[in-house]
């Protein structure tokens, strides 16, 4: 079996509003290894976007370990989180998220300005993610000038142009057609099969659950 | 610099509210520009003042006059060189808006006390040779087009009746900022009339103006003046010219204080206006900003993005708005020439407006930096934007 790439460990979410105390996952403990393409599914409240945000080092646990790629990340600081997340993690919105005042180019190159790449090194890198999404020729785009699903595959060239470790996708299909939807997909097989990415996909549509290895259901904060 | 992509695309990205902004900011630092050159027009006569030259006036006001036997004692106190007078005439020319200084002064001597009134000796000889000649400033000249032989015909107020003063001279000023619009005239000439018409005004001068060896003995001169005429009819003020001036620009303090605080009050308009547009922005991008930082950007790179923007903005307004400043100001000193002979825009203003915008924008920018950098990730992308 592969080296758990994700490891979640005893790890409990309670959010605080005003006085109340809302418990999402309690002592919540998950493996993934690396190269896997992981689907959560589960209704609403459920716990798997704050998985997801654990995961991907957004938000912090109450308490037990996330470990990702071998960093505990709930040790990090503010900062460093920021550099490990530039550096290991790709995210992918349900909807997209990209810059309107950026072209296409421009908004695969932002995760690349943290780097110390040169502007050469960063057009090679964009212009490579731009292709692998088969989206070459819409580099000076504006997303408003794209399609819903042309939107997306920016912004899953976004999250891979880094190379990172972990690609989080957020209904990466929520928000699009079923034509569009099954592009999606397919890309995101592809990036986990040619490119051994390991993917953790959180999505309410079993079709699109159907494209990863692996799908588990998340209810009350536990896996079922 | 690699952020300056997006602060650019971010300050346009509504075109209308952005120029609005700026075209505001830029209004604001031409007016604080305009006004501070006006206070500066208005300090000018104090500024152009020679040290070697005191006034001396009555002592309630300069409003009553000082009897001209007083000159002969005032030209015996050691380290004065020589001394004249002149007496305010005012008057009408034309009508109540054409407004000039028109002066009643001792022919003989007043452009040896005033060597910055540089006339010819043609000019000087022919002024001295005609007792109802006067010689004017090359400015005044230019603007009502007055030649050497022309009449100025004035109707007095302070000295009722119809004047007329035969154009004989026209004097330059020795420098750029010396004052070119006053008319100056025999006071032999008023005086003839007054002994005829009033002669309880007659031999009587408005101020001394009296040329002192050393400028460092102003203060004792001055001293030796007034105790001179201790306990007169009329006493004497005497004191420098620089401080004469600066005590007309005084009568005008309250004036001048509520156009200084008028140009702070703008600059403090502006920077409410930049903090809105600001925190409007940064309220319509909170998602964005939250994308950014899940894409590795930390606070500390969102704050130069945010302080970018608010910055720039400021800066842009700022440039505009002094390179507005001129064009304004100088159609001001063409319409008030009169007035404000002396109107340059200083370098002190073109800092302080430079200043004040990018103060503005660096302020402006504090809100909306400390939102994005409290606000957390999760929260951010729950943001509909």
């Amino acid at each position: 079996m592969a080296e758990a790439t994700v490891q979640v460990e005893n790890v409990s979410k309670i959010y605080k509003r005003d006085t109340m105390q809302i418990p999402v996952l309690m002592n919540f403990t998950l493996s993934i290894p690396e190269g896997e393409f992981l689907a959560l599914m589960g209704p609403s409240g459920s716990g798997k976007t704050t998985l997801m945000n654990l995961i991907a080092g957004i938000d912090k646990p109450t308490s037990g370990t996330v470990t990702v790629a071998g960093t505990n990340i709930g040790a990090l600081n503010e900062s460093q989180l920021a550099a490990w997340r530039s550096q290991h993690i790709g995210f992918i919105f349900q909807f997209y998220n990209l810059l309107p005042v950026l072209t296409a180019f421009e908004n695969v190159e932002l995760p690349l300005l943290l780097t110390k790449l040169s502007k050469k090194e960063r057009k090679e890198h964009v212009e490579t993610a731009l292709s692998v999404v088969g989206l070459s020729d819409r580099m000076d785009h504006y997303p408003k000038q794209l399609s819903g699903g042309q939107e997306q595959r920016v912004a899953i060239a976004r999250a891979i142009v880094t190379d990172p470790t972990v690609i989080i996708a957020d209904e990466p299909t929520g928000d699009l057609d079923k034509k569009s939807a099954d592009d999606i997909l397919d890309l995101l097989v592809r990036l986990n099969r040619e490119f051994k990415k390991t993917i953790v996909m959180v999505t309410h549509d079993p079709h699109a659950a159907e494209h990863a290895h692996v799908t588990r259901h998340l209810d009350k904060g536990e896996l079922q | 610099m690699k952020n300056l992509k997006l602060i650019l695309r971010n300050i346009f990205r509504h075109k209308l509210r952005a120029i609005l902004t700026i075209l505001g900011i830029a209004i604001a630092v031409m007016s604080f520009g305009l006004l501070r050159t006006i206070i500066d027009a208005w300090n000018a006569g104090s500024a152009n003042a020679a040290p070697d030259r005191l006034v001396s006036r009555h002592a309630i006001s300069f409003i009553f006059s000082l009897p001209l036997a007083d000159r002969d004692q005032i030209k015996q106190i050691p380290g004065v060189k020589d001394v004249t007078f002149e007496s305010w005439f005012g008057g009408i020319y034309k009508d109540k808006n054409q407004f000039f200084p028109r002066l009643a002064c001792d022919a003989n001597n007043i452009f040896d006390i005033y060597p910055e009134f540089v006339v010819s000796p043609d000019d000087r000889t022919a002024f001295i040779n005609d007792r109802s000649g006067c010689i004017i400033g090359a400015r005044l000249a230019k603007d009502y087009n007055l030649k050497i032989g022309d009449i100025v015909p004035i109707d007095g107020d302070i000295y009722p009746g119809k004047w007329q003063f035969t154009v004989r001279g026209i004097y330059h000023g020795k420098n750029p900022t010396t004052e070119e619009t006053d008319l100056f005239f025999h006071w032999d000439y008023l005086n003839e009339q007054l002994l005829k018409t009033q002669p309880s005004r007659a031999n009587k001068v408005g101020w001394y103006v009296i040329k002192i060896a050393n400028p460092d003995d102003a203060a004792r001169v001055s001293e030796k003046v007034d105790a001179l005429f201790k306990n007169s009819d009329a006493e004497t003020k005497t004191e420098t010219e620089k401080a004469f001036a600066a005590g007309f620009v005084a009568m005008s303090s309250a004036i001048i204080t509520g156009l200084q605080i008028v140009s702070y009050v703008i600059i403090g308009i502006i920077f409410l206006v930049l903090c809105n547009t600001m925190l409007m922005a940064a309220r319509e991008r909170t998602r964005e900003y939250a994308v950014l930082k899940t894409l590795g950007f930390t606070s500390r790179k969102l704050s130069v993005i945010i302080f970018g923007e608010s910055i720039a903005i400021g800066l842009i307004g700022g440039i505009l708005g002094i390179l507005l400043t001129y064009p304004v100001v100088s159609g001001f000193a063409i319409g008030m020439a009169r007035f404000f002979p002396f109107v340059n825009i200083e370098p002190m203003t073109v800092i302080l407006a430079g200043s004040f915008a990018l103060l503005v924008g660096i302020i402006s920018g504090i809100f909306p930096v400390v939102r994005s950098t409290r606000m957390t990730i999760v929260d951010g992308l729950r943001t509909i934007g």
